[in-house]
């Protein structure tokens, strides 16, 4: 009597917490659209201090360059090499240009940049406004009738949506190279057929537009879920480390389940 | 003794109720604050008393009652408002919420650069004045976390009237300073409301420092305002929860254990 007791209340508990969990996810996602809202009206006001998004540019996105592009030159350089070990047999070693171009512009570019970019740029970001939250600063800023979503917030958004799709487009660029530098001068395949196989198989809009776009929803996904784990982290150091772990997760997931929707949807409009 | 609520008052507070999830941390406060004045609000720790100066910044909503700043209700106001209210305030933070990118001089020069169009030129003379009201105008160039709690204590200070507020709010200005930098505190305090005109709300628990130089004083305990009035009334006062308060008495009104269940029956609990 008294275990199946026990085991109900155990029940009930369990219940309750994975409805307190789901209606917390769902409250969450409405404050996080409420603050893009809220960023997308501070805009006008933050534009008018550009100097302060062009230094978060610098921040997020230029400090963010070496691992972006280290990371690309290792990908596109894996790709040549396992690109060539798979076509080989085919004698259809000569497409290596082609496959590691469309893995890198449709897929590898944004999707790899925006993880890089989530936890390299997107953990800064919420360390940085999570400890101005517990420190006072933000506070500080609203009692000198100063928003701090139109200081701080707004121009990082717009920093991480800017810097999002260049570093994606440099990505793809330079695993091309590193594709190349395996393919064409170690493994020896040759030059003209690697550059325009490429060249002829990689289309403007379908490939690499697309790419961007995909980069660019990256862009907003990620800098958003930075600022709003930040903006919403407890003032407290495991708050805030709670934010940052949050962070990752929460865009890696996002990055990832977004990819496929997008390519899916690209793939009917084409 | 009250003082009575005139138009020489630039801050007002009416039967101000506030409480979270249910929980009521005031009910009923009444308090006023005369133009020109140092008023402190005392009290223990979790009274409440940060959470006046936040209803009187509109940081937050009171539920039952009101806060008036100019005669303007501060809860009622829309953004634009409450921002136009809060350029009249001046805030003094706990822990001094420096902006830790930027120097002591951009710290200062923050204020102005968000609300004027004021010339470079200006902005530095103005910025060295504030520092130098504050003996740090030779630490204008160095950041943040190259500075003293006492130091950045005084460098949010000279922030806090970059403006010129008519109203300057402090939240523990005393709390974790050694006793120079708090006497320099005191002093600053009483000396910058004079020089400026302005009004100086203390929230504090500091009883000799703020006794020191506080021109009213009101004591908060159990949501309401247990006590009030100047420094030598309360010193003087036989009210039990003052006398606890000011002579720094262990037990008494307020007491030493936290509310909890019968000592030995809860022992014995656990061997049973």
């Amino acid at each position: 009597m008294m275990i199946r007791s026990r085991l109900l209340t155990g029940l009930i508990r369990s219940l309750r917490h994975i409805g307190h969990s789901f209606t917390d996810q769902i409250w969450r996602l409405g404050a996080g659209m409420r603050l893009f809202g809220l960023v997308l009206i501070s805009s006008g006001e933050s534009f008018r201090r550009i100097h302060l998004t062009i230094r978060e540019i610098y921040f997020t996105g230029v400090m963010s360059l070496l691992i972006i592009l280290v990371s690309a030159f290792f990908v596109g350089m894996v790709l040549a090499l396992q690109g060539y070990n798979a076509l080989k047999p085919y004698g259809a070693s000569e497409s290596i240009g082609m496959l590691t171009a469309l893995a890198l512009v449709r897929e590898l570019g944004p999707v790899l940049t925006a993880l890089l970019f989530a936890g390299r740029a997107g953990t800064a970001i919420t360390a940085e406004i999570g400890l101005m939250k517990a420190t006072e600063q933000l506070s500080a800023m609203e009692m000198m009738a100063v928003s701090p979503i139109a200081r701080v917030v707004a121009p990082r958004f717009w920093a991480g949506m800017i810097s999002m799709p260049i570093l994606a487009v440099l990505f793809s660029m330079v695993g091309i190279l590193g594709a190349y530098l395996v393919a064409v001068p170690l493994i020896g395949v040759d030059a003209g057929a690697f550059w325009s196989q490429m060249q002829s198989k990689v289309d403007w809009r379908l490939d690499i537009l697309n790419g961007v776009i995909k980069s660019v929803v990256f862009g907003v996904v990620c800098t958003m879920i930075a600022l709003f784990e930040g903006f919403d982290a407890p003032p407290t150091a495991e708050g805030v480390s709670h934010a940052t772990t949050r962070t990752v997760v929460t865009s890696s997931l996002a990055i990832l389940a977004l990819d496929f929707m997008m390519t899916a949807l690209m793939m009917v409009i084409e | 003794m009250t003082q009575n609520s005139t138009p020489q008052n630039i801050v007002e507070i009416d039967n101000l109720s506030f409480g979270y999830k249910g929980r009521m941390l005031h009910q009923g406060i009444n308090m006023v604050f005369a133009r020109g004045k140092v008023v402190a609000i005392m009290g223990g720790s979790g009274s409440g008393k940060t959470t006046i100066l936040r209803l009187i910044g509109g940081q937050l909503k009171p539920v039952k009652g009101q806060v008036r700043v100019d005669g303007e209700v501060v809860h009622q106001q829309d953004r634009d408002g409450l921002y136009r209210l809060r350029r009249k305030m001046g805030m003094l933070f706990q822990h001094g919420a420096m902006f830790t990118d930027l120097s002591v001089y951009e710290n200062v020069a923050f204020p102005m650069r968000e609300h004027t169009d004021l010339p470079e030129s200006m902005i530095h003379d103005l910025v060295l004045m504030k520092l130098n009201a504050v003996g740090l105008r030779g630490a204008h160039k160095l950041m943040p976390t190259e500075l003293s709690g006492g130091m950045s204590r005084r460098v949010a200070l000279a922030r806090a009237i970059a403006l010129d507020p008519a109203i300057i709010m402090y939240d523990e200005p005393f709390a974790g300073l050694d006793p120079i930098s708090m006497g320099v505190i005191c002093d600053l305090i009483r000396s910058l409301n004079d020089a400026l005109g302005a009004t100086s709300i203390i929230v504090t628990h500091d009883v000799e420092e703020t006794f020191r130089f506080a021109d009213y004083v009101y004591f908060v305990a159990g949501g309401v305002v247990a006590a009030e009035g100047t420094p030598d009334d309360l010193r003087n006062s036989s009210l039990p929860f003052v006398h606890q308060f000011v002579h720094a008495e262990k037990d008494g009104p307020v007491p030493f254990h936290y509310a909890a269940n019968d000592y030995r029956r809860e022992l014995l609990e656990f061997v049973e």
